[in-house]
This record gives structure tokens, sequence and C-alpha cells, in this order.
């Protein structure tokens, strides 16, 4: 246990200095870190489940608390938690369900009773995940990533306790534990591979010749555009620079190197270029479970240009950046004030900042605010990795991936401390 | 020397390969060696003081930790046990890949003592980072670690990289918004090495005077005053070997610095490295502590701010940069205007007004009270209608009601104000009682071996100081327990710089007049031949001159005098006229005045050496006058372009006769028979001068009567010129 110990408070100092930047790496790393917790914590022989939800949240609850504008963090440890509780469900009626079919079967051998109910179990299991959530309209017309998923992992674990052949009651503990690190592990999979998934549906919504506009600068949206070039898309981009960080210079630059025919213009050239624009493009920091949007700042400017002609604001999001709280939920820290010498050198402005002279209170105020929140109204269409969505659909996506148990995660996280 | 010197190389190259096994090192000087923050180091090391509720210490931890530093010494002296009690219970002592070890000593007197030591117990290895435990700063070590290292590769004297930051002292108190002393700095613009460094201690002194060697050795050398000194050192192992070598080493910049600036022998030099987007600054006085926390609030330290450091959700950023705590009860009408911090558990009553201010943890504020610019610490209770203006207030003080703290006021640890009572401006104020033995004024921060022991004894004090009081301390009205300290002699007016509240308008008024006063003196001071006594006598005849433009008036005393000083030294050191002319052509441009006022100028100063040198009779006087015309005509002509020039130079001669040089209005007519000898002025010109002077009272008409017949000749000349036309 000291093992994850320091690796957790080695991953809270990280966060806490703002070292890990993106919400992805955010995202991947508390998932593997969370794994590690899981598989060094001890399962008593009952309740197993809550023993592991206990130890999750006891660490999730400090790494929110380290960095709660990150809301990346929160999002995996919910995911995690969910995915604790589903695996604990099914697990359990697959054991009620195999009871009742060794009640039935009397006569059958030893070999049999133990593969039999796992195969069942698998099924039973499949179906009480769909009874769990509300049904998704995802699983309801597409029904496929879902129902394909699930008795993947089932069945992986059923062989592990096919090999295992050792008592009841530790194999059902082990093969939570082993089943809730598998799902992990396809959470983190996903994570890492969310770029890829968004990128694939980039033919689908670029056309030739089209001019697409984005501002500063995202991995998502970068890996989107080069998927389209790379399908033999020509078409344009307009990047604007995005201050104070002026990260779209670097996007420019990426895209430049990798063949895209790219114009570089200032955040306040906006509304001027927005005429020309066939469609907007960006990345997002979180998206609510309402379908607002957390941003860079600057994008709800550009929301409403583009609103303003009628141009598709379209948000990128990789599934972990969707946030089951709403933007006026108390806990939600919607901004992060930075340090204003983004704006301007200090020495320059010394003399204004003089206490000594005056009112002895600084009459020269420097915000460096982070994010922007943009109203649902103004988004078109979101991408993420399961496909594109409107806004109003967002509640219906998060209900797939959070339980509704863990949404007050970091109230607790608060009166605890 | 030689054989040293290589084995400085054999180290170096040695250091390289280590270094890359080596941590980066640290040593932290939790003691600043100085008494500015009495009476609160007293009782409690600065390091601990809260800076917006946090231990200044835990900013330097927390920014050397960021920065990759992964070994820190820090070095405890007064109060060492507060110091090693607080680092223990704190989570500095539980971080992976960051080992705090203190060392503690109770007879060290200054920063040299404190190396001296560090060197004795050999714990450095490499290159380490040398800062103060009150520093705040955001930088990134990388660049900087770099470049020394880079510069240590070439050239095994670079011992030592100073960080510094822009930052622009005020033109009218010469301190930077600090509270530091103006501070220049001479550097190569190329290599970044420091040449000069000198705080300016006396504000006389007016001038600073660099090595005549510098400027022989350096291409370009670039004097900046608008540089703070970050007190962030990059060092080599050397530096700690220095400070042992020159046992009399005692502060960092005043000695060690400036110690190796001057020494050439062995050569070792100083780089600098400016940084620019990110914040560095060490608290050295009350206005830094004000102005730091401002900084701090406002987020120029990000990511080390109140909401970021105390981690968790305990602190939030409402609007306008106000920090408040989860669980602060708050009056409905309670006022908390911007940049305003408030601690843990504290309740503020009704119709409060809270400005600028830091409120720390498990405070009573009570109703109507007003709260501007101050620090209160924890545990204070501040009862209704109390006033507090630009005051630090430390942890268990109780304001009763109605007591008023005037700007820059200090409470210390626990003290008690009466109601009602008012406690002056600047005033410090502590349970214990002033140090009675004084230290001598200049060496006030390390001769006092006192001070240390001083704040032993306080430590033991502490607890049983309370019965005491209560008979003697009545200074804080009723039910007031406290002792108002008095301030230094001679530091009494110089109060106002250092403190926390801003510099009184009253105080910049003045000084921006001493500064006029000043530069006066200054350009007194560059006349260095001329009696200061005449001078005065001289900007008072302009002051008659025109008193309808003042500033035109100033302006051309100012430049008169020049003139006059040039003119003086042409005299004296015999200079030719043609350079002479040239240097009051410098002077009309950059007073930006016309070739008419050179002229008047260059005569006024003329007839004014002819008055001074030595004259027993109005004959001789005569002669000197024209011996100096004579001389200097040339000088006097190239001013004379025209006629109007030639007028104005009668007019000034008319005007001295009448008020600064009266000897001459008895000569009048043949000086000015003279200058038309010597064809300075043309007849045209006295004539129009004559003609003008016509139609004017008759006071001014004395000096044309007197030279009535020297101008009837000059018409008649004329008219015969023109008949024989």
């Amino acid at each position: 246990m000291p093992g994850t110990q320091t690796l957790v408070n080695d991953f809270i100092s990280k966060l806490k200095k703002r070292k890990i930047e993106g919400s992805q790496a955010t995202a991947k790393q508390t998932a593997e870190l969370l794994r590690s917790v899981i598989s060094q914590t001890r399962v008593p022989y009952t309740n197993q489940a809550a023993a592991l939800i206990q130890s999750v949240k006891a660490v999730g609850e400090r790494l929110i608390a380290a960095n709660p504008v990150e809301l990346a963090v929160g999002n995996v440890v919910r995911r995690i938690l969910h995915i604790i509780r589903e695996e604990d469900l099914s697990l359990t009626t697959a054991a009620m369900a195999g009871l009742n079919l060794s009640a039935v079967s009397d006569d059958e051998d030893d070999a049999d009773r133990d593969n039999q109910p796992v195969l069942s179990a698998a099924a039973i299991a499949a179906a009480s995940r769909s009874t769990l959530r509300p049904p998704s309209l995802q699983t309801l017309l597409e029904d496929v990533p879902d129902s394909a998923a699930v008795p993947h992992t089932s069945s992986s674990g059923g062989d592990s306790e096919g090999k295992s052949k050792s008592a009841d009651k530790s194999s059902r503990s082990r093969k939570l534990k082993h089943d809730v690190i598998e799902a992990v592990n396809e959470l983190i999979q996903d994570i890492s591979t969310c770029h890829e998934q968004i990128a694939e549906q980039a033919v689908e919504h670029i056309h030739q010749n089209e001019v697409i506009l984005t501002l500063g600068s995202s991995r998502t949206v970068l890996e989107f555009l080069c998927a389209a070039k790379e399908k033999k898309r020509s078409f344009r981009v307009f990047v604007s620079e995005g201050a104070p960080r002026y990260q779209g210079h670097l996007l420019a630059k990426e895209l430049v190197t990798r063949g895209l025919q790219t114009t570089l213009i200032t955040d306040s050239a906006v509304f001027a270029m927005i005429s020309r624009v066939n469609m907007v493009i960006v990345g997002a920091h979180a998206v609510m479970a309402n379908g607002g949007v957390i941003a860079p700042v600057g994008l709800n400017m550009v929301a409403l240009a583009a609103q303003k002609h009628a141009v598709p604001f379209v948000v990128l999001a990789g599934s972990h950046k969707l946030c089951p709280l709403y933007p006026h939920h108390p806990e939600v820290l919607l901004n992060e004030l930075r340090s204003p010498s983004e704006l301007l050198d200090f020495g320059e402005f010394s003399d204004c900042l003089d206490f000594g002279s005056g009112i002895g209170a600084p009459l020269l105020h420097v915000v460096n605010p982070r994010f922007d929140y943009v109203p649902p109204k103004l988004v078109s269409l979101f991408i993420t990795d399961a496909g594109g969505h409107n806004p109003s659909y967002m509640y219906r996506l998060i209900g797939d991936y959070y339980s509704a148990d863990d949404l007050v995660l970091q109230r607790r996280a608060t009166s605890g401390n | 020397m030689g054989a040293q010197k290589k084995g400085a190389t054999a180290r170096v190259s040695e250091d390289q390969e280590e270094l890359a096994r080596n941590p980066l090192q640290a040593i932290l000087l939790a003691d600043s060696f100085a008494t500015t923050f009495r009476p609160i180091t007293l009782e409690r090391p600065k390091v601990l003081l809260p800076l917006a509720n946090i231990p200044m210490i835990d900013y330097t931890l927390a920014w050397l930790e960021s920065a990759g530093v992964e070994e820190v010494f820090v070095f405890c002296c007064a109060h060492s046990k507060q110091v090693i009690d607080y680092l223990e219970s704190s989570q500095w002592s539980s971080q992976p890949n960051f080992s705090v070890t203190t060392i503690e000593s109770h007879n060290s007197i200054s920063a040299g003592d404190a190396l001296r030591l560090i060197y004795e117990r050999n714990v450095i290895h490499g290159d380490f980072v040398l800062i103060s435990g009150d520093t705040v700063s955001n930088m990134s070590l990388t660049q900087v670690l770099l470049e020394h290292k880079e510069r240590r590769k070439k050239d095994a004297n670079a011992i030592m990289t100073m960080v510094i930051k822009q930052s622009k002292p005020s033109p009218i108190t010469q301190q930077s918004r600090l509270g530091t002393d103006e501070l220049f700095m001479a550097i190569n613009p190329v290599t970044k090495q420091l040449l000069c460094y000198e705080d300016k201690s006396e504000y006389s002194k007016g001038f600073i005077s660099l090595d005549k060697t510098l400027i022989a050795d350096n291409p370009s050398i670039i004097l900046h005053n608008d540089k703070q000194d970050c007190y962030i050192d990059v060092c080599s192992q050397e530096v700690l070997s220095l400070f042992t070598d020159n046992f009399d080493y005692q502060h960092l910049r005043r000695h060690f610095v400036k110690g190796l600036l001057v020494d050439d022998i062995m050569g070792y030099k100083i780089f600098t490295h400016e940084i620019h987007s990110s914040y560095a600054a060490r608290i050295d006085n009350f206005r830094s502590y004000d102005t730091i926390s401002k900084d701090i609030i406002q987020r120029w330290t990000y990511p080390f701010v109140p909401d970021i450091l105390c981690g968790s959700s305990a602190i939030k950023v409402e609007r306008q940069g106000t920090y408040r705590a989860s669980d602060v009860t708050l009056s409905r009408s309670a006022h908390i205007g911007s940049f305003t911090v408030i601690g843990q558990g504290t309740k503020i009553g009704n119709d409060t007004k809270i400005s600028h201010s830091v409120v720390g943890e498990g405070c009573t504020i009570g109703s109507n009270v007003t709260i501007e610019g101050s620090y209160i610490w924890n545990n204070v209770t501040i009862e209704d209608g109390c006033q507090l203006r630009h005051a630090v207030v430390c942890d268990g003080v109780i304001m009763k009601s109605g007591a008023v703290l005037q700007p820059g006021v200090i409470l210390s640890f626990k003290v008690v104000v009466g109601q009602q009572f008012v406690v002056p401006a600047y005033s410090k104020v502590s349970l214990l009682q002033q140090p009675t033995q004084q230290d001598s004024d200049e060496e006030l921060e390390y001769a006092d071996s006192t001070s240390g022991t001083g704040e032993l004894q306080s430590d033991k004090l502490n607890g049983d100081i309370a019965p005491d009081l209560s008979e003697t301390a009545y200074e804080l009205g009723t039910g007031g327990v406290g002792y108002i300290w008095s301030v230094f002699e001679g530091a009494q007016d110089e109060e106002w710089r250092h403190s926390v509240a801003p510099i009184p308008t009253d105080k910049l008024v003045k000084l921006m007049l001493d500064k006029d006063e000043d530069e006066e003196q200054l350009t007194q001071v560059g006349n260095v031949l001329s009696a200061s006594g005449e001078l005065k006598a001289g900007s008072d005849d302009n002051g008659s001159e025109d008193d309808d433009n003042d500033d035109s008036r100033d302006d051309y005393g100012f430049f008169e005098k020049e003139v006059e000083a040039t003119f003086l030294r042409a005299v004296h050191e015999n200079v030719k006229v043609d350079h002479a002319v040239l240097e009051v052509n410098a002077l009309r441009l950059s007073y930006n005045m016309a070739s008419v006022d050179c002229a008047g100028a260059i005569f006024y100063s003329m007839m004014k050496l002819a008055v001074e040198s030595p004259h027993n009779s109005a004959s001789e006087l005569h002669r000197n006058a024209a011996d100096i015309i004579t001389k200097w005509q040339k000088l006097l002509k190239s001013f004379l372009h025209d006629i109007d020039e030639e007028i104005e130079v009668i007019l000034k001669f008319e005007e001295m006769c009448l008020e600064s040089a009266k000897e001459f209005a008895a000569l009048f007519p043949q000086i000015l028979h003279l200058l038309y000898d010597k064809e300075i002025l043309q007849e045209d010109a006295i004539l129009r001068w004559a003609d003008e002077k016509e139609g004017a009272d008759e006071s001014d008409k004395v000096f044309l009567k007197s030279s009535e017949k020297f101008i009837q000749w000059l018409k008649e000349a004329e008219e015969e010129e023109d008949g024989e036309d």
C-alpha cells in the first residue's frame, strides 16, 4: 500500500502545482492511478464492491480537491465508481442466476456447473446492465458498442474464474476486482484513443473547399483536421491565435507542417472573418450536463459570431470531458484566474503597481481568466468518441456513463474537510 | 596561483560529471538577520509570518519544490525552535523527492556566519540556490541553471548568477515599489556580467562613481536603475569557501557582492539573469510586505496563490479578486471590497466595510468597522466601530470598541487597544518593552549580537510577562495592554518609507520640492568656480524680469547660470572661442532657447566677470570690462546675427546697471561706446534702442540721457555718411 500512497501523493502534488496540462493526460493518469489503487485494495469477503468504492472515493476526493478546475479528474473518478457498481451488479445477478441454475439442474457435474452459469451470467449481466441504467437512446437505436463490450469483459472474467478453480467466495471477490480492472483498462484505452475515434468522423463533417475556423490549440481539433486532410479533402483553416497564451500559433505551425492551407488571425478579427467560414470546430475543457461548454477563453465570442452568421459551431470532446454536473452547481469551479504576467510584462508596468503612493490600493487590475462558458444554445453539434450529438442529448449520454449516486462526490469532499 | 587555478578547472570538469548525479540543492536562510520587522519578530520568526494567511516560508518552499530543487537546507537562527517545529508538522517533511533539512544555530548574526556554518557541515556538493525564507517567486530555474553551468564550463571564475527583474523606482521617493532603496547596477549587456552594484543608501549623494577600468575593459556597459534584485542566487560551491576565507563578509550584497566586484586579484565574476514573465521578490520591510501581499492577491505569483496553495476547495476566488474561505460568517450588510482575503472561521458583523485587506482565520469583527488596506492575522477580535487603515494587526490582538488605528500602525501579538483609543500613525505596539540597549545606527543589522540573545530571552519571557504588564502598560487607553515603542533617533522621518501605509501626499510634495532644490544644488555643484551667493542673486534678477511666465523664467534662470558657468570655465581654462561657442550652442539647444537669449546671457556673464574682478575705481572697472570684451568679442559676436539680438544686449546691460551691477551705471555710455568701437554693436542697433526708449517712462530714460551725447554723435556721423554718399 505505501507504493500507491506515494503515487497518489505525487499525483496530487502535480495536480496542485498545475504541472499536468490537458484533460486527456489528466484523465489518463487519473485512471491509471485509480487502477493501481483498486488493484492494491484488499477486499473483504462480504461487500467487496463497497470496499472498492470506499477506497476509490477516498482517493478521488483528494484528487478532485487538488485541482477543482480540472473537471476531467472528477469525471474519471465517477466513471470508475460507476464501473465498480456495474460490475458488482452484473456479478450479483450472475451469482443469483447461477444459484437458480444449479438449483434447477441438479445432476450436472462440476465442470459444467462452472461453465454454464458463466455463459448465462454474461447474458444476464448484459440484460441487467440495460436495466441498470435508463434505456439509452444509443443502445435502443444502434445496439452496438455496449452489448458488444459487455460479453467481452464478462467472458474474460469467466475465463479467469474457470482457471482459478478456487473457493467460490474468494474467486468471486477476485473476479470482481479483476472485472473492474479490466473495465478500467478499457476506459484507459478509450481515453487514449479518443482522438482517433473522433478524428474518424472527420470526413463526414468537413467537405471539399470548406473554410474551417478554430481558436487556440486543441490536440483533438488538430487530429480531426488532419484526418480529413488524409482522406484527401482539401479545405482551408483559419486559426485564431487565442490570446493571451497564443497557442493558436503552435496549432498553425503544426497544421502547416502537415500540409494544410492555414490562415492565422487575431482573436479580435474573428467577427470580420466569420462570414467566410463554413464551420467552426473547437475543442473544449469540459462539457457540462446541460450541454454547455467550458472552453478556452474567447470561445464564447466566437460562438456568438458564428450564431450571428448561422455558421455551425462544432465542439469536439472526448468522453472523459463529459461532466455529469451542471454549470450552476455550486461545487463546479467554472474558472481559474491565471497570472497576469501572461498579459503584460510586470517590469514595464511596475510603476503603475506602486502601492507606496496614492491611495495605497492598486489602480490597475489585470484579470486573466482561463475559460469561457458557452451556453448550450450556441452549440450546434458535439462530436465525442461515440459519435455526433445534439447539446440537448448530452444528459442522456452522461446517464450512460455515470451513476447518479456518485454525482455528489465533491460535496462529501468539502464537508469532509 | 597557477596551481590553484589548475585545481579549480579540474574540479569544474569533475563538477560537470557530478552535477548529472547530484540532486539540486538549495540553502534557505530562515532568518533575515535584520530588525525591520520588529517588534513582531521578537516573538515569531519572520519566515513564519503569514502572507495572505500562509506563512512566508511555504511560498518559498513550494516554489523551490516546483522548480525542481530536491534538497533544501533551512538555516534557522532566531526562534529556531519555532521554525523547526513548524517544518516538522507541515507538509514539507513528508514530500517525496524533496527533503527539507534544518540546520540550527544560536550564535550566527549574519548571512555570512550562516554560510560559514553550512560550509563546515560540508553538505553542499555542487551548484546550489541561495535564497532567504521570505522570497516569493514563480520563476523557472531551468534557464538560469543552464546559463550558470554553461558559463562555468567556459570560465571557472563565474561563481554566481543573480536573478534580477525590471521594476521602476519611483522618481520622487527614490525607492522601489518594494520599499528598498534605488539600486544601481552596471551590467555588460552582452555577457550579462555584473560590474557594479550600488544600493543608494545616501540620498544626498546624488551620483555614483564607476571605476574607470570598467569602461576600459568592457566594450559596452549599461547602467540600470530600474532593476530589482530578487535575492535569488545560483551559486557554485566556491561561494561558501569564499565566505569562510573572508571571515569579515557578513551581508550577502553589501559585503560579498561588492567585495567580489572590487577584488580583482581572484577575478571571480558575478553574472545576472533577468526574468521577464515570472515573478520574484523578497519581503524586506513592511512596505514590501504590503506590496507583495497585493501582488499575490492579484495573482502575479500564480500558481502560488492562496486558493491553490491551500489546496482543496477551502478558499475560493470570487468576483473582483476576493478570496473567501468556505465557512466565513458574513453579515448580510457587510461589504467586502475588492482584493480582500478572508480566512476560515472569521465572523464579520453588520455594516462593516473591508477593502484591500487580508483577514486571518478565526477573527471576530464587529459592526460598523472600517478596515482598509490592513493585514489582520489570526484570532483577532475587533469590536464595534473600530477603524483600521493600513495597519498590521498580529495574532490575538483585541481592539476594544471605537479604537482607531492610524496608517502605518503595527500591533504585535496579543496587544489590547483600549476603548476609543487612537493609536498614532506609524507607532509600533508590543507587549514586550523596547530593548533598551541601542545599537549603533549604522551597523544596526549586524553588529547587534544582542539581538539574537534578546530574541531568545523574549521567548522565555513570553510566558510570565503578563502580570508585569498590568501595572505599567497603560499607554493604550483604558483597558489597553502594550507598550508603544519609541522610534530610533534619526529614523523618525524615514518611518513612512518602509511602512505598510502609502506615502502621505504631503511627504510626496515635500520630497518633490526637495528634489527640485537638489537639482538646483546639483547645477551649483557643477559650477565649481562660481560663487553660489552671486548665483542666487542672478536668479532673483530673472525673477523680476518677467513675472508673467514662471516656467520660462525658471528655465531661463537655469540657462543663464549654465551659460555663465561655461563662460567662466572658458575664461579660467583658456578654452578656445570656437569651443566655447559650441558649448553655448549645445546649451541653447538643450534648454530650447533662442540665440537672443544666448547673447544676453553671455554678455551678462562677461559683465559680471568684469565686476567681480578686482577694481578700485570706475576707470579700472572700465578697463576690466574692455579687456574682457576685447578678448571674448568673437564669442559674443557669434550670437549676434541681427539687430534684435544687439538690442537685447543693450537692454540686458541696462538692466544690469539698474540691478545687479550698479557700478556700471556710471560707465554706461563708455561701455556702449566700447561695444560700438569693437563692432559688437552696430549703430543701427543703438539708434533703434534709443528710438524705442524715447517713448518710455522718465525713469527708464536714465541711461538714454546719460548716453545722449554718444547717440547724438552717432546720428551726426550717420548723416555725414549719408551726405558723403
